[in-house]
């Protein structure tokens, strides 16, 4: 029923322009056969009644104006099932894992459509996920789209993997289901990865998408799709928590340039495309709670900074769309401090809502300040420090310097398999403020001092 | 009404028609599912539209209908408490159309048809009106009585007027030569409203944040920006200020913003009191929420939707502000509209017509003398998201050759969790002098003092700092050190202030005033106490130093404040001295 075309009258890059065709849809799949009958497939990005601009997944390698392109009549689906669970798929949804292809309950749209904001419920369950640097201070709720900015060589993969396996809500039994998607990364990470969710068991509740390093660049813009697509269909329609890993957003913003550069858009800053802002944020939205329905989708993606540079486009606009980030610090990483999670420049913006009496502990907001401020000035003191010597400072002073050490060597260093419970993670802060003269501690208001503070704690 | 219109071409939000007559930014109604789109350009038989929804699976050939009105807004009552996309399609009737995520092809009147008001007619029968007079009320909310007037572009002598219950759409008002007054008007968004005459702002917008009231004021009818890097407490701050201003009608616009934002604040306005009235915030509040997922060209819209509600109620006498997080993301929803349009780029692939749309929109605000003679006004307040936070790009630059108050976020105050991290050196208010004479009446006459002391000393601290980097604090002479101490106290005590806490979120301007005035007090005794040969470790152990650290946060300030300050007089005593 739909026509076969031959009419390719042009291929630039991964971009082949039709000509002659009947009317074709906006974001419409395509399906095109090669001469030696194998195929590739491809998406509407510009339609005309003279001509239509497809973008080939795979690639254009081997296409020539003897291929046929055939116009599906519909937008890139997914089809989705409980038993999707498990299963491990290419980055654009063929099962790898020598499985049997996913018997649909339905098929659904990859674009997704915006959450009504009416209909949104703000997130505010805390997920204690063990690790004091996130717990204590960027505390993780669900709903929330918190990333992870690292750099090449740091251990982004560990942290997320330990957060993948202690991530849970206090008093539920409730498991986290988790979708994983994997963009550009080295088989190496991928099977990292891998292991490490068949070692725990994990992989049983996971759904995993793999687009490799040696595949299709293009092939990436559509990966995430298919797993936010995958976990909205868990959340939404089995009521699942689904948590997201999306790894590398940083190759997704690739693939994204050089799309556009093959379309000779004028580029924004440092070449990338003007609306990526637009389209980073069609990912990273589709993370939230909605009201009336049990499950939620947390996305906790990883991006590596290309030069450490969070002012890169990449970072700076996923922060720019994400509640907030956590940040991985090289210097803490060369001192070999695990997880090296670097509190100041690092924030969850929902921290507020998911934190406090009833959610963790009534002390939690105020030990938090406590510790920012008085890491943050112990940290601007070893700045001091190297240029006038310790001995010019000032008793008071040298305690925020001791400060700063200990609190790197003891809240932030934890081990891999360390799961630290949200009191152990709290009552931690307090030995490490007692450290300080208590006159100092202005940020925390006294009848917690009094209740939690060790000299004071347990006395009448 | 049949057409040949049909679709040319579609390139996401931009699409191209041919064999349909339009005049600029008619809205039309694009292929089988009649999605709103805007004509924004014409050239030959062929025009381009913007289309306001998602265009995925629309061809080339479906039919085009132009429905010859310019993109418009229903003005009347039952505005406040709705919250709207960016071309005022109501929220929660969207949900109920079509569930819990956006799709498309569904309209819906901005104001419900089904709602009746209680119209109580003021003007009478035989009045000669003109455009803007008020003819009758209607108790929108408690607090806000919602005076119909007649459209800007109409006049004549009233021959009917009804009094009663009515929807917004029924006649109660005719005009000589049969025409009909209902109790909504539309106007096209991109057409300012007109006023009687433009009025110099003189009052400020108290907003309970001390650094603003105190140091950086805007007047009503003010124009106010607020750049900074991600996280640094531009959302934060425009939604502090959409709760504790005191104006009678805030309008907010999440420009290609946060979903779980929009979503806090709709969780939290009909909770919160407004400090003035005691009634739900939410009572006087207009949402407009296009998030950054939900179509560009609908976010291009926003801002106009947004400041034409704003118009409307200034219009009828009222003081509004206007939040517009983040005017960035607007004018990046210009920037991709205007690439797929093969638009010659300007500055940072903007269009050439960047720095004419951004003046147009602050230019309507003001203080005014509406068409009917009211005095009424529009602060504008628009966040800016420079990439990196970097202030050398184009939209804070030109939005800061407009605007007349700049709070300057800061990221390193951010990550010290210095809030609200508005750099006090950097940031400016062209108002303060115009506003002098206010504060003088309306907080004290010691004010003016007060604060320029105020600034002076944190002009001090940073020229001090730049010392203490080299040899440490201890090296400094005595006073010197005690300067540090007084601005650290300005800085920790007064400008830092958490909006998370229950009482400190808000700080009535008497407060701010107290506040200053103590922890000045405490300085300048302080400084005679050295002079007088106290030594400065001693006086650094004052315990009321330490107390002023706290007051603000007691819910009973005057009390505690009184206490404080009579044992700083005895403290001080005590510590000895000359
Ligand atoms: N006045 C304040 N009191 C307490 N916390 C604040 C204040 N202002 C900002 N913050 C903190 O800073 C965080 C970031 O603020 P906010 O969301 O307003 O940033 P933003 O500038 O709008 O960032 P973006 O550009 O990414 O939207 C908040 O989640 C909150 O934790
Ligand atoms: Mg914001």
């Amino acid at each position: 029923m739909t026509k076969e075309y031959k009419t390719i009258r042009e291929i630039a890059g991964p971009l082949i322009f039709v000509e002659k065709t009947d009317p074709v849809g906006y974001n419409e799949l395509v399906n095109i056969t090669l001469p030696d009958g194998s195929t590739k497939r491809g998406q509407v990005l510009d339609t005309s009644e003279d001509i239509v601009v497809v973008q080939v997944f795979e690639g254009a390698g081997g296409l020539n104006r003897d291929s046929k392109v055939k116009f599906t009549g519909e937008t890139i689906k997914l089809p989705v099932s409980k038993n999707l669970l498990g299963r491990i798929l290419s980055g654009s949804g063929e099962p790898l894992d020598g499985g049997p292809r996913i018997v649909p309950e339905d098929r659904l749209d990859i674009t997704g459509a915006a959450i009504n904001p009416y209909a949104r419920l703000p997130p505010k369950e805390f997920i204690q996920t063990g690790i004091s640097t996130i717990d204590g201070m960027n505390t993780l709720v669900r709903g929330q789209k918190l990333p992870i900015f690292s750099g090449s060589g740091l251990p982004h993969n560990e942290i997320a993997l330990q957060i993948a396996r202690q991530a849970k809500v206090r008093g539920s039994d409730e498991q986290f289901a988790v979708v994983f998607a994997a963009m550009g990364i080295t088989n190496e990470e991928a099977q990292y990865f891998m292991r490490d969710f068949e070692r725990t068991g994990a992989l049983e509740r996971a759904v995993v998408f793999l687009n490799l390093a040696n595949d299709p660049a293009v092939e990436r813009l559509i990966t995430p799709r298919l797993a936010l697509t995958a976990a909205e269909y868990l959340a939404y329609e089995h009521d699942m928590h689904v948590l997201v890993i999306l790894t590398d957003i940083t190759n997704y913003c690739e693939a994204l340039r050089q799309m556009g550069a093959a379309r000779e858009e004028v580029p924004g800053r440092r070449g990338y495309p003007g609306y990526m802002y637009t389209d980073l944020a069609s990912l990273y939205e589709r993370a939230g709670v909605i009201k009336g329905r049990k499950g939620s989708v947390t996305q906790f993606s990883i991006l590596s900074m290309p030069g450490d540079d969070i002012t890169h486009p990449i970072p700076d606009l996923s922060g720019y769309i994400t509640e907030g980030q956590i940040v991985i610090s090289r210097e803490l990483h060369r001192k070999g401090i695990y997880p090296p999670i670097n509190v100041l420049p690092s924030l969850s913006r929902l921290m507020n809502s998911g934190i406090g009496a009833t959610r963790t502990r009534e002390d939690h907001k105020a030990v938090s300040d406590q510790l920012y401020a008085a890491y943050a000035e112990g940290k601007d003191l070893r700045g001091l420090v190297a240029i006038v010597g310790k001995d010019a400072l000032s008793d008071r002073d040298k305690k925020f310097l001791e400060f700063a050490d200990m609190f790197e060597d003891r809240f932030v260093r934890q081990g891999v398999d360390e799961n630290r419970d949200i009191e152990t993670t709290l009552d931690l802060g307090w030995e490490l403020l007692a450290s300080l003269p208590e006159a100092q501690l202005t940020r925390i208001d006294n009848k917690y001092i009094q209740k939690y503070h060790p000299a004071h704690k347990g006395k009448k | 009404m049949k057409t040949n219109g049909k679709i040319y071409r579609i390139s996401g939000p931009v699409v191209i028609i041919s064999g349909l007559n339009t005049s600029m930014f008619d809205v039309v109604k694009v292929g089988n599912e009649g999605l709103m789109g805007e004509v924004i350009g014409i050239e030959g038989d062929k025009s381009t539209v913007q289309v306001y929804e998602e265009t995925s699976g629309i061809r080339p050939g479906e039919p085009v209908e132009n429905t010859g009105m310019p993109l418009s807004v229903e003005l009347g009552p039952g505005l406040l408490e709705s919250i709207y996309d960016g071309i005022q399609r109501p929220l929660p009737v969207l949900k109920t159309k079509m569930g819990d995520f956006i799709k498309r092809g569904v309209f819906a009147d901005g104001l419900s048809r089904e709602k009746q008001w209680d119209f109580v007619p003021t003007a009478k029968k035989g009045d000669k009106v003109k455009g803007g007079d008020i003819i009758g009320t209607v108790q929108e909310t408690q607090n806000i009585e919602h005076r119909i007037m007649v459209p800007p572009d109409m006049s004549g002598t009233i021959e009917e007027i009804k009094k009663g219950k009515f929807k917004v759409d029924e006649v109660v008002c005719t005009l000589s030569g049969g025409k009909k007054l209902t109790m909504m008007q539309k106007w096209p968004v991109r057409k300012p409203r007109p006023v009687g005459k433009k009025l110099t702002p003189n009052k400020p917008l108290i907003t309970g944040q001390r650094i603003l009231d105190g140091l950086f004021p805007v007047a009503k009818g003010g124009t106010a920006a607020i750049p900074g890097p991600f996280g640094s407490g531009k959302t934060v701050t425009q939604q502090q200020l959409a709760k504790w201003s005191d104006t009678e009608i805030v309008v907010y616009i999440g420009c290609g913003e946060r979903g779980n934002e929009m979503a806090d604040v709709l969780n939290e306005f009909p909770e919160l009191e407004d400090p003035k009235t005691g009634r739900p915030l939410m009572e006087r509040t207009v949402l407009i929420a296009n998030t950054s997922n939900m179509p560009v060209a609908a976010r291009e819209a926003s801002v106009y939707t947004g400041i034409t509600i704003a118009e409307y109620y200034r219009d009828m006498g009222y003081d509004v502000s206007l939040m517009a997080d983040s005017t960035s993301r607007w004018a990046e929803a210009m920037r991709e509209i205007s690439s797929r349009l093969e638009e010659m780029p300007g500055e940072e692939g903007y269009p050439a017509y960047l720095a004419a749309r951004l003046s147009e929109f602050y230019e309507r605000s003001g203080r005014v003398q509406s068409l009917c003679g009211k005095e009424g006004s529009i602060t504008v307040i628009g966040a800016v998201s420079p990439p990196g936070g970097d202030f050398s790009e184009p939209i804070t630059q030109n939005t800061l050759r407009i605007v007349k108050v700049f709070w300057a976020l800061d990221a390193k105050l951010a990550q010290r969790r210095h809030f609200p991290a508005i750099n006090w050196l950097n940031s400016y208010s062209l108002y303060t002098k115009a506003l002098g004479d206010w504060y003088k009446e309306n907080v004290s006459p010691e004010w003016q003092k007060l604060r320029d002391d105020a600034m002076e000393l944190l002009q001090k601290e940073s020229e001090l700092q730049e010392i203490v980097q080299l040899v440490g604090s201890d090296a400094l002479p005595e006073d010197q050190q005690l300067t540090l101490e007084i601005a650290r106290m300005i800085r920790e005590y007064f400008l830092q202030q958490n909006a998370y806490h229950e009482v400190d979120t808000f700080c009535p301007m008497d407060k701010q005033f107290k506040l200053l005035k103590s922890i000045t007090k405490w300085g300048n005794m302080a400084q005679s106490a050295l002079e007088g040969g106290v030594q400065i470790e001693d006086i650094m152990k004052s315990k009321t130093k330490d107390d002023l650290a706290k007051v603000k946060f007691e819910k009973d300030f005057d009390t505690a404040l009184g206490v404080i300050l009579k044992s700083m007089d005895e403290e001080f005593k005590s510590l000895g001295g000359k």
